[in-house]
């Protein structure tokens, strides 16, 4: 099981991947809002999207897990 | 003299060069290594090496060069000296001739005030040989000391092909650049037997102190290559940006047009101040056709930091990354800016700063990691520099970024702008909530509210006007996008003859 976590803490603001969405090494799954800025989050590793596990809205630490990959 | 002396020693030397037995070349070979004296032929222009010490603990019969080779060769044809470990002789480990001759490479270098670069394949200090070999005036603390005393006169380099383990790990921490082998290079203090016995921690070699763990997480490793000679080739191009020595001038390179594949600037920044872009493609744009040399780029990736030419001149550019954590200074990322400008300023090489910066990181995390400081060191190295050096306000530059990406107050030779930069204390959304907070909350009525937020926020945008800013002085110029890399290159020409002492202190305290 791969993981993407957050890069830093910030505001959930787009999710644009759902499960069973086949992501690629480097594409941008969610954007975080953070300083004021939109902050893109890659998945670090092609794969199937098994869980997204934050919603519009939600606070991130840095480190958290927010989607899992097969 | 006899013809026979000439021969037994023709088989001596032949002897020694072969370095230790079969079975450990067979090793190398199974770790996808190459034997110490095929690294130095691939480092080095030709054949041409002068090498001392050959016979070091030659008596010892099993020692072969006492497992380094200290050598003078050509490297883009400058003169330059090089120490390489042996791993086929017990492990490359350290006894009190290996120590000596590491010390005496040095000290060639430090008088011939060339380049010195360290081959470093080491299990360490030869435990049994500890008396003559570590606490002495002439042990192996000596090579630290030198280290320190030569950083800044001359460039030293590390390719780290295997371990470098306990006081051996000193060796790339005291050199300007690591290079690090995927996989084979490792660095740490304690191996992870030695982490399991005295702290009970169970961990890989490649998790405690592997190649990609130092060149993303630790910061210890600058470049990580795929095999030897990429990392061999990489030691190679990054010192064709440097003089031999802190007292000449970096060599120039033919110049080139920057890459076809380069895009217009107008369409790489974008126009609303809080989306991501990818600053690569800025450089791109800007500086020579296949000159970027990044160094650190897996570490603190919010900022990008690397060598360059621009015309076929030597710059070094420090520039925020809003693709990555918005291009926030971190912790991280101010160190990495810090110990590049250092490196360029050293070697009189100019900087360019491309600022397009939210500021620093706040929160808990960042301030209990000691933010504060880490900032207060990127930005004394930045004050300090007296290098030719051009800050780019790109987008926007708020807060202590502004100051950290050499603005005005910083004696840049210019604070140059593109015309949708904005300089602030902070941007509009957070400035409206921080002045007029109390008076928000009283507006009962929200489309009253919006209003009043909205007229605050015009106001503001016509305070932070960058023709204000430059009828005020503040820029010294706000350049079309489309000319910003001849503005560049006209001005370093211009800058270039800049002699500045910035103070006849000793040293200042520094902030680490």
């Amino acid at each position: 099981m791969k993981q993407v976590a957050a890069t830093m803490a910030g505001t959930v603001i787009q999710v644009l991947v759902q499960a069973g969405d086949q992501v690629n090494d480097g594409q941008d799954v969610i954007v975080l809002e953070s300083m004021k800025m939109e902050v893109p989050v890659q998945a670090q590793a092609a794969g199937k999207v098994v869980e997204v596990k934050v919603n519009i809205g939600d606070f991130v630490n840095d480190g958290d897990i927010i989607v899992e990959l097969e | 003299m006899n013809k026979q002396l000439e021969e037994t020693l023709r088989e001596k030397i032949a002897k020694v060069e072969q370095g230790g037995e079969a079975k450990y070349h067979e090793k190398l070979k199974e770790q996808n290594k190459l034997f110490v004296r095929d690294r130095l032929k691939m480092l080095f222009d030709d054949e041409f090496m002068v090498e001392d010490g050959l016979f070091a603990n030659v008596m010892a019969g099993d020692l072969p060069a006492d497992g380094v080779v200290t050598a003078i060769g050509k490297v883009n044809g400058q003169t330059v000296c090089v120490m390489a470990n042996d791993s086929t002789v017990k492990a490359g480990s350290w006894g009190s001739r290996t120590v000596e001759k590491i010390i005496r490479i040095q000290e060639t270098a430090e008088k011939m005030r060339v380049p010195l670069i360290y081959l470093v394949d080491s299990a360490g200090a030869r435990i049994t040989d500890q008396l003559e070999m570590f606490p002495g005036r002439r042990g192996a603390g000596r090579i630290f000391y030198n280290q320190v005393k030569l950083s800044g006169k001359i460039p030293q380099v590390c390719i780290l092909f295997g371990p470098s383990a306990a006081g051996g790990a000193y060796i790339p921490a005291f050199c300007d650049i690591v290079i690090m082998v995927e996989k084979n290079a490792s660095m740490y203090l304690g191996s992870p037997r030695m982490a399991e016995m005295v702290i009970g921690e169970k961990v890989t070699l490649e998790e405690l102190g592997g190649a990609r763990m130092h060149c993303s997480v630790s910061g210890c490793g600058d470049v990580l290559a795929a095999n030897e000679e990429e990392a061999i080739q990489s030691a190679r191009t990054y010192l064709s940006y440097f003089p031999a020595n802190y007292t000449s001038e970096p060599p120039n390179a033919s110049a080139k047009a920057p890459s076809e594949a380069a895009k217009e600037i107008t369409s790489i920044v974008p126009e609303n101040q809080n989306a991501a872009f990818n600053m690569h493609d800025l450089i791109t744009a800007l500086v020579d056709a296949d000159s970027f040399f990044e160094i650190k780029k897996l570490f603190a990736q919010e900022l990008v930091t690397g060598l360059a030419r621009l015309d076929g001149k030597p710059v070094g550019i420090i520039a925020n990354q809003p693709r990555v954590k918005g291009g926030v200074l971190f912790v991280d990322s101010a160190d990495k800016a810090a110990r590049f400008i250092t490196l360029c300023d050293a070697f009189q090489i100019p900087l360019l700063f491309l600022a397009d910066v939210p500021g620093f990181m706040i929160g808990t995390a960042v301030e209990r990691a000691g933010i504060i400081r880490h900032g207060a060191k990127m930005i004394s190295a930045m004050a300090e520099a007296t290098v030719p050096k051009i800050s780019v306000i790109v987008r926007k530059a708020y807060g202590a970024g502004l100051y950290a990406m050499a603005s005005s107050a910083f004696e840049p030779d210019a604070c140059l702008a593109l015309p949708n930069a904005q300089i602030a204390v902070m941007g509009p959304e957070a400035a409206i909530n921080a002045v007029y907070s109390n008076k928000i909350q009283a507006i009962e009525d929200p489309q009253e509210r919006q209003a009043f937020i909205a007229e605050k926020r015009k106001e503001y945008q016509e305070d932070i006007d960058l023709y204000l800013l430059a009828s005020n002085l503040i820029v010294d110029g706000i350049v079309p996008p489309s000319d910003l890399r001849q503005e560049l290159i006209g001005r370093f020409e211009v800058y270039k003859g800049k002699r500045q002492v910035f103070s006849d202190r000793k040293h200042p305290v520094y902030p680490v």
